[in-house]
């Protein structure tokens, strides 16, 4: 446990790091070593709980909450998840299990847990939740959200506009790192590409720690399937713009795990973010640890898909 | 609450159809729709096609029709405004307003708390783009902006739609007819990864300008932004390359890892959705010409008012699916989510 003071060579208004929700299903002794490593790491916040599907059954409530007090004694601030997609009333009562916690603040990824959290103290309204504009974000700060995570769909200049309004207080938290969450489906694409309906699914996600790959026809890499979820298959990499993420205002900074390699990222993103490593040399370093491509599309106005190219 | 031989009186399902123009419009309140939804011709619905929608003097006309015949019109500005373009979608709140429209469909709660505000007499539904898949979602819409009616994303079974009416007083629209997503609705990025526009930041999926056709000594390709969405060999059918619609590879399979192109049909749990009270049934397909609304809507009006009577004995008529076949999408048709084991 690192208790002593970080040098204050940072400005003061430098991003804090967040690790997002762990969105694969991973076994609970995996997990458990991942967040015991996160104890130690450079992260700030960590997100935790189950925000895919309500049948992955490796951590309970109960664990999460373990997990939770573990890396707060750690000094790291603790947010519980909660599930996207919301579809039966067993998934609506442990919603509300993880609203009344009372131990630590909710991260809201669906409407009906925006109500459950109104009004009962700050919560974070999640990355799934369709606040766009201005309107809708002081609408939710208004019911008592305390920070936003981004859509990830949202450009850098779409930000800057939204930044201008925002209400005293409220943070911004942008999405920079992982494979994009792009939809979420009543079906389960892994059982359903081993021909097991959902009910019967036999946990098949489990197989998969960094989900199943899809291609398209020629041979081309493009999303990835998740469960219910599906991903982009490119990781979405915002490294080269984190120079500019105090100016805009941006308060924390999320990187999504896909595994261990979250760590060095952590690490990387640091150096970065505190003026000791250029982007570019950052990004060559995570191209080398990452599997796959990279892309940085919606930040630019683009397609998700593409790949501003050259990093300054 | 009982009537005399201790029933419940059942609540007859509305029949609400796509009017993409006047023409189709026309067909659909004249064939028996009890209410149309349409949308303005730009970005602030989620069917923004180029040649599709009303201008002011279309709407005019439409509302006049549809009231003349004592039907509704339900006017959808249910696309998400983008930061700082706020100004045009309260523009459009305000212009439906003016031109006496029965409702509006909305997503947007910053939009739906300017409507509460600035037009209080309105009636809002809960747009589908609103993504509400659950009773404490829209107890809450309600709770923050009065709505009146939720229009159910295509995820839930018939059981899960049953238990969303037992625990709101809101009206639930649900669809019964038309493409379907596979994804739930309002949450969907699959289209702005590959093109840049979805239907939250835009109002399209898989939109037109992106679309590109090749012909190749392996067959025909559709892609979209240059990604290969499906191939087609001599003698198969080409379909429209909408993104979860493709043939993809998974572990060394090449088929329909997403979806396979299939219309939604819930006819034949028709007696079932008037028995869990549910209040309107929503066809999809404002993109669609005014003869497949006349057709679709035909037969959707006669299955409903043969349901009203017959009850739990209703049997479809065999015609009915085989014309709904001819205009559904992959000329097929599903159950989709509303039968569990589809999940």
């Amino acid at each position: 446990m690192n208790a002593s003071a970080e040098p204050s060579r940072f400005p003061p208004n430098r991003p804090r790091l967040s690790l997002g929700p762990l969105l694969y299903y991973w076994p609970r002794e995996k997990v458990e070593d991942f967040y015991q490593r996160a104890c130690g790491s450079e992260f700030d916040v960590v997100y935790l709980g189950e925000v895919v599907c309500s049948r992955r059954h490796e951590l309970r409530l109960a664990d999460w909450i373990a997990i939770g007090r573990m890396l707060r004694e750690a000094g790291k601030e603790v947010v519980l998840s909660t599930q996207a997609l919301l579809e039966s009333e067993s998934d609506l009562k442990t919603l509300r299990r993880i609203a009344d916690n009372g131990e630590f603040a909710v991260e809201a990824n669906d409407l009906g847990a925006v109500g459950l959290v109104a009004g009962k103290g700050p919560f974070v309204a999640g990355p799934h939740l369709n606040i766009y504009n201005r309107e809708s974000l002081e609408w939710i700060n208004g019911l008592g959200a305390m920070r936003w995570v981004m859509p990830v769909e949202i450009s850098r200049d779409a930000l800057a506009i939204l930044q201008r309004g925002r209400p005293p207080g409220f943070e911004t938290e942008v999405f920079a790192c992982g494979r994009l969450p792009l939809a979420f489906s009543a079906r389960c694409f892994t059982a359903r590409h081993r021909n097991l309906p959902k009910d019967d699914c036999r946990f098949s996600c489990i197989d998969y720690p960094e989900g199943l790959e899809l291609r398209t026809r020629e041979a081309k890499s493009f999303l990835v399937l998740n469960g219910i979820q599906t991903q982009s298959a490119q990781v979405y990499n915002l490294v080269g713009a984190l120079p500019e993420f105090a100016s805009l205002g941006i308060d924390l900074v999320r990187i999504s795990p896909h595994s261990e390699t979250a760590f060095d990222i952590a690490g990387l993103f640091t150096r970065v973010l505190g003026g000791d490593l250029a982007p570019a040399e950052a990004r060559r370093k995570m191209d080398a640890i990452m599997a796959g491509g990279s892309c940085d599309g919606y930040w630019h106005g683009r397609p998700g898909i593409e790949s501003a190219g050259n990093v300054r | 609450m009982q009537g005399a031989t201790g029933e419940m009186p059942r609540k007859i399902p509305e029949l609400v159809c796509p009017a993409g123009s006047l023409p189709a419009l026309k067909a659909a309140v004249d064939h028996g729709a009890d209410c149309v939804y349409l949308g303005f011709r730009d970005d602030t619905n989620a069917r923004n096609f180029a040649g599709l929608n009303f201008d002011e003097a279309a709407l005019k006309s439409g509302v006049r029709h549809a009231h003349a015949a004592g039907a509704r019109v339900l006017v959808a500005i249910n696309t998400y405004p983008q930061a700082g373009a706020g100004e045009r979608w309260r523009r459009a709140v305000d212009h439906a307003a003016a031109l006496g429209v029965d409702a509006l469909i909305i997503a947007d709660p910053g939009l739906m708390a300017y409507t509460c505000g600035a037009q209080p007499q309105l009636r809002l539904h809960l747009s589908v783009q609103g993504s509400a898949t659950n009773y404490e979602a829209i107890n809450f819409m309600h709770r923050e902006f009065g709505i009146q009616r939720a229009v159910l994303p295509r995820v839930l079974s018939v059981a899960q739609v049953e238990e969303v009416i037992a625990n709101t007083p809101v009206e639930i629209e649900v669809f019964g007819f038309g493409s379907l997503c596979v994804m739930v609705e309002g949450r969907c990025a699959l289209s702005s990864y590959a093109t840049g526009e979805s239907p939250n930041n835009v109002g399209v999926c898989s939109p037109p300008k992106a679309v590109q056709w090749r012909d190749t000594p392996e067959g025909v390709e559709s892609r979209l932004n240059g990604i290969l969405i499906d191939r087609y060999a001599k003698g198969e059918k080409a379909a429209y390359p909408t993104l979860c619609k493709g043939r993809f590879e998974v572990e060394g399979e090449v088929h329909y890892a997403i979806e396979d192109p299939a219309a939604l049909n819930a006819l034949e749990i028709l007696p079932e959705l008037f028995r869990i009270g549910v209040a309107a049934i929503k066809i999809e397909g404002r993109q669609r010409s005014p003869a497949y609304v006349e057709q679709v809507t035909r037969i959707w009006r006669a299955a409903i008012d043969r349901c009203t009577v017959d009850g739990e004995a209703f049997a479809i008529a065999a015609a009915w699916n085989e014309e709904l076949d001819k205009v559904a999408e992959g000329r097929t048709h599903t159950l989709g989510a509303y039968h569990r084991p589809w999940k």
